[in-house]
């Protein structure tokens, strides 16, 4: 029986539209960017989320870690809610919760050399570690990832899109996570360069029992790599389903539509 | 009649760091109503390619070959000259419908803007064009919307009003560039089926550019394929798709995860997108061709047509060697 | 791709072998692109030789800036001309001293207001809107208003004040330079940092658990690097100008110490008795630094920002 490790319950991020300065009895209009959410994953399971724009995907990723503030709700990570976590006890907490981004280039920056960025995390959660030790992990994560280590000097703009996601996925696996949240890791890069890293991913998930957040909005990548499937629209839950089920039995009108509009390389005959 | 025919096109960039081949002579044709999918990825040279039809390339390229519109040689042509063709004959619609729009101009008149330039009408005429035309792309209310600013419309909508502005002066061709990249899937389907309802209604020729083998499959009659700025194959749709002749065609339909289907693995092209300025001498694909043999490298394959006459493909591989 | 266990271990141990290969820097490719543009590379070297000059220039000096040539005293205007056998290659001013060592003084000290002025504005301004910009809300609005509030007082006004209640002298110079001259970085660099924090190595950087202060020094400061080294470039003249403008009212540096303010000062109010060289010594060298400080500072900013080619 497979453990759950996150459970996400009524989880509710809003944001407000009024500036930085209001007078107290200004009403401030509230954008509910994730309205009710909630989910479970279980260890080493593959959780798709799906969604148009604006349908709080984003929002709902860097709740989870805790990077945007969360108005209601209860996020539990092996049992313990993070939310009233306080700092110290969150830095233990992202060595095990790590996420990859979705435009390659812009995630790494451009001012340091990949040995360097993908030794950061090393270096701020084990600050006593010798420089040899981190080469030595830096190297063998470069090629777990498919990097030739010998590259290790060079800067993010000498390599291309599909290489820098490599790098983004080397860097957030070097403190070895149990989970990693994926924001479109592939939407930005070339189709022929798309399998090459979500293979990549599945293999790794496999030989290091990750579980996995991918959040996309093409249907057929989170058909292929997904486990359980949620649709997002507008903030709110439309259906969460194993993967199979929603595609051969969808139940909500916005679902099905989804699905219909996902365009298929079948020419019709004229 | 032909209406557009581009004849061994190359198109180099003049760069601090080299040359750079983004299209080596490419060869296609557009019939009168027809429509055309230019399919490749990034450094395909797809961009430049019809860059240069409408004379928008940067100032370091250097475009040679014959690029004919109406038998009428249009390659570099002089600006007097080629802005008679642009949004009146040919027509563009850009990728980001974000930028392509000017935000601080009301869309009423940035679409006057084209139709009095080309046209000559004055300004209530050109309302009342502008407003039938947003009515044909279906954008409701548009007697209204007309007025409004760009940021006051959505990412589809936006779009809608770009394909707009491109049939105002009723052009004879619409080139499109990734229209439907920055769009989400089901704004996308809806766009796309507006494509078709256009070329039934205004029977204009179309070149479609994308990298999205499915928005192709149901929209275009023929299917050009680019990498490293040269074709790979050339076709109709159908026998693109259903027989396809070249391993990167065949490389790409695969690597596609398709929603009708289940995958274990999903099968990839190995290596990198092409480095533009170290090009192979051959073709641009062997480096990463699982077919390749000894001649691909350094000789540019030919192109061959094979079964009927509008199927071809540039490979030194033979067809009965890649299914086997 | 993932290719079976085995064969990356054979992979890996040929590779440990190998090489590593040196990275190309984007501080590199700015350097070569520097290089490459003529004016501001001769205006590097025209400002080295000044610099050199105000160095080895008194190994040569025949008078020191303080002596009065009493021989000259009586009859500047023929006397006093540039000569090399009186041993004022300068000429010398109205009261009889040696132009030349006062020239070398005087742009010993210019420079030196203008770049310590200029690094006081870039440390203090770069830290301040950095931390204004990467903390926003309250904070950033607190300290923005102070650095509002700053500016409007009207500074010519203070720095005199200041100069008149503490005395003259170098030291009062600097803090009352100082205290302007980070304002306007402050502003910049706040600027650059708020487009910067959007940026995904910045979420990165917060998702993996790095410290606040780490990420303003790691991540965003390298990154604002380019557009404070070009304002810096531009601070300085800035700062001489400043200076120069307060010696000119007679306010600056005090005696016997001297810079192209005071000597340009003292220069124009000669200028009728046919001793220009007086003005001319001191206004070439001003002129001169302030020119390849711009130069630099333009051929800085193409540099760094290829975009804009």
């Amino acid at each position: 029986m497979k453990k759950t490790i996150l459970s996400v319950s009524n989880i509710k991020v809003n944001f407000f539209t009024n500036k930085q300065f209001y007078f107290p009895w200004q009403k401030r209009e509230i954008i509910k960017a994730v309205d009710n959410v909630s989910f479970n994953l279980k260890e080493g399971e593959t959780l798709g989320i799906v969604g148009e724009t604006g349908c709080g995907k984003t929002s709902l990723a860097r709740a989870i870690i805790k990077m945007i503030p969360i108005t209601s709700g209860s996020i539990l990570w092996n049992d313990e809610n993070i939310l009233s976590f306080n700092k110290s006890k969150m830095q233990k907490i992202r060595k095990e919760i790590q996420m990859i981004f979705q435009d390659p280039l812009a995630s790494l920056n451009p001012r340091m050399n990949i040995g360097e960025i993908i030794a950061e995390p090393l270096r701020t959660h084990y600050p006593k570690i010798t420089n040899n030790k981190i080469k030595n992990e830096v190297k063998e994560m470069m090629v777990k990832v498919g990097l030739l280590p010998n590259l290790i000097n060079r800067y993010p703009h000498e390599f291309s899109g599909g290489q820098c996601q490599r790098i983004g996925i080397a860097r957030a696996l070097i403190l070895k996570p149990k989970l990693i949240i994926c924001d479109e890791p592939v939407s930005a890069l070339d189709v022929s360069i798309q399998a090459q890293v979500i293979n990549l991913l599945k293999s790794l998930q496999k030989d290091l029992k990750l579980s996995l957040i991918f959040i996309t909005h093409d249907l057929s990548i989170a058909k292929h790599i997904s486990d359980n499937i949620l649709v997002l629209y507008f903030g709110k839950t439309v259906e969460i389903a194993s993967s199979k089920e929603l595609f051969e039995n969808p139940q909500h009108a916005y679902t099905k539509k989804l699905i219909a509009s996902v365009p298929i390389p079948e020419p019709t005959l004229k | 009649m032909k209406l557009l025919e581009i004849n061994n096109l190359k198109i180099f960039f003049d760069t601090p760091e080299g040359t750079v081949k983004a299209i080596n002579d490419v060869n296609l044709n557009l019939l009168n109503n027809e429509s055309l999918a230019i399919v490749g990825e990034s450094g395909s040279g797809k961009t430049q390619l019809v860059f240069s039809i409408l004379g928008l390339l940067a100032k370091n390229a250097t475009a040679t070959g014959s690029i004919k519109y109406e038998s009428q040689e249009i390659l570099n042509l002089p600006e007097e000259k080629i802005n008679n063709i642009r949004m009146n004959k040919i027509s563009i619609i850009f990728q980001d419908p974000m930028t392509s729009l000017n935000p601080y101009m009301r869309i009423r008149n940035q679409m006057n803007e084209v139709i009095i330039h080309h046209k000559g009408l004055n300004k209530k005429d050109a309302t009342k064009q502008s407003i039938s035309m947003l009515d044909a792309v279906k954008i409701p209310d548009a007697k209204n919307k007309i007025n409004m600013f760009p940021h006051e419309f959505s990412g589809g909508m936006r779009q809608r009003v770009m394909i707009a502005m491109s049939l105002l002066c009723n052009p004879n061709i619409i080139i499109a560039d990734e229209p439907t990249t920055s769009l989400d899937v089901t704004v996308q389907a809806q766009i796309m089926e507006l494509f078709k309802d256009i070329q039934k209604e205004f029977r204009t020729s179309f070149i479609l550019i994308t990298h999205n083998m499915g928005i192709v499959a149901d929209t275009c009659l023929k299917t050009l394929v680019l990498y490293g700025g040269k074709v790979m194959e050339y076709g109709l749709t159908t026998d693109v798709f259903l027989n396809p002749s070249h391993p990167y065609t065949i490389g790409l339909l695969e690597t596609m995860p398709r929603i009708d289907r289940e995958y274990e693995i999903l099968k990839t092209i190995p290596g990198n997108p092409p480095n533009m300025m170290k090009l192979p001498n051959g073709c641009p694909f062997s480096s990463r061709c699982s077919y390749k043999v000894n001649d691909c490298l350094e000789i540019q394959p030919p192109i061959k047509t094979i079964n009927n006459q509008n199927h071809q493909r540039a490979c030194h591989v033979s067809l009965a060697e890649l299914h086997l | 791709m993932i290719i079976n266990k085995k064969n990356i271990e054979d992979f890996s141990k040929n590779l440990s072998e190998l090489d590593e290969i040196k990275g190309r820097s984007l501080w590199h490719d700015a350097r070569q692109r520097f290089f490459n543009n003529k004016a501001a590379v001769t205006s590097l070297i025209l400002l080295s030789m000044i610099l050199i000059f105000s160095f080895l220039g008194p190994l040569f000096a025949q008078w020191s800036n303080e002596e009065i040539d009493w021989v000259i005293l009586g009859d500047i205007s023929t006397l006093g001309i540039p000569s090399i056998e009186t041993g004022h290659f300068f000429g010398t001013e109205e009261l009889g001293r040696d132009l030349y060592s006062r020239v070398i003084q005087g742009t010993k000290i210019s420079l030196m207001v203008g770049v310590i002025g200029a690094l006081i504005a870039v440390i203090v301004g770069t830290l301040y809107g950095a931390i204004a910009g990467y903390f926003g809300g309250r904070i950033d609005g607190i300290m923005m208003r102070i650095v509002d509030i700053l500016m409007s007082i009207p500074y010519m006004f203070v720095l005199i004040l200041l100069l008149v209640i503490f005395g003259r002298s170098i030291f009062m110079l600097f803090i009352g330079i100082g205290l302007i001259s980070w304002l306007d970085m402050s502003r910049i660099v706040r600027g650059q940092t708020l487009s910067i924090k959007k940026k995904e190595f910045i979420e990165a950087a917060i998702a993996t658990g790095v410290g606040n202060f780490t990420i303003i020094i790691r991540h965003i400061i390298p990154n604002l690097l380019g557009i404070v080294a070009v304002y810096a470039t531009l601070l300085v003249p800035g700062m001489i100008l400043t200076e120069s403008f307060i010696s000119f009212l007679g306010l600056g540096v005090q005696e016997p110490n001297t810079s192209w303010g005071a000597l340009i000062s003292e220069g124009a109010g000669t200028m009728r008795y046919g001793t220009l060289w007086q003005l001319l010594f001191p206004l070439f060298f001003f002129v001169v630094s302030l020119f390849s400080f711009f130069f630099i500072g333009d051929g800085l900013r193409d540099a760094l920002d290829p975009k804009d080619r």
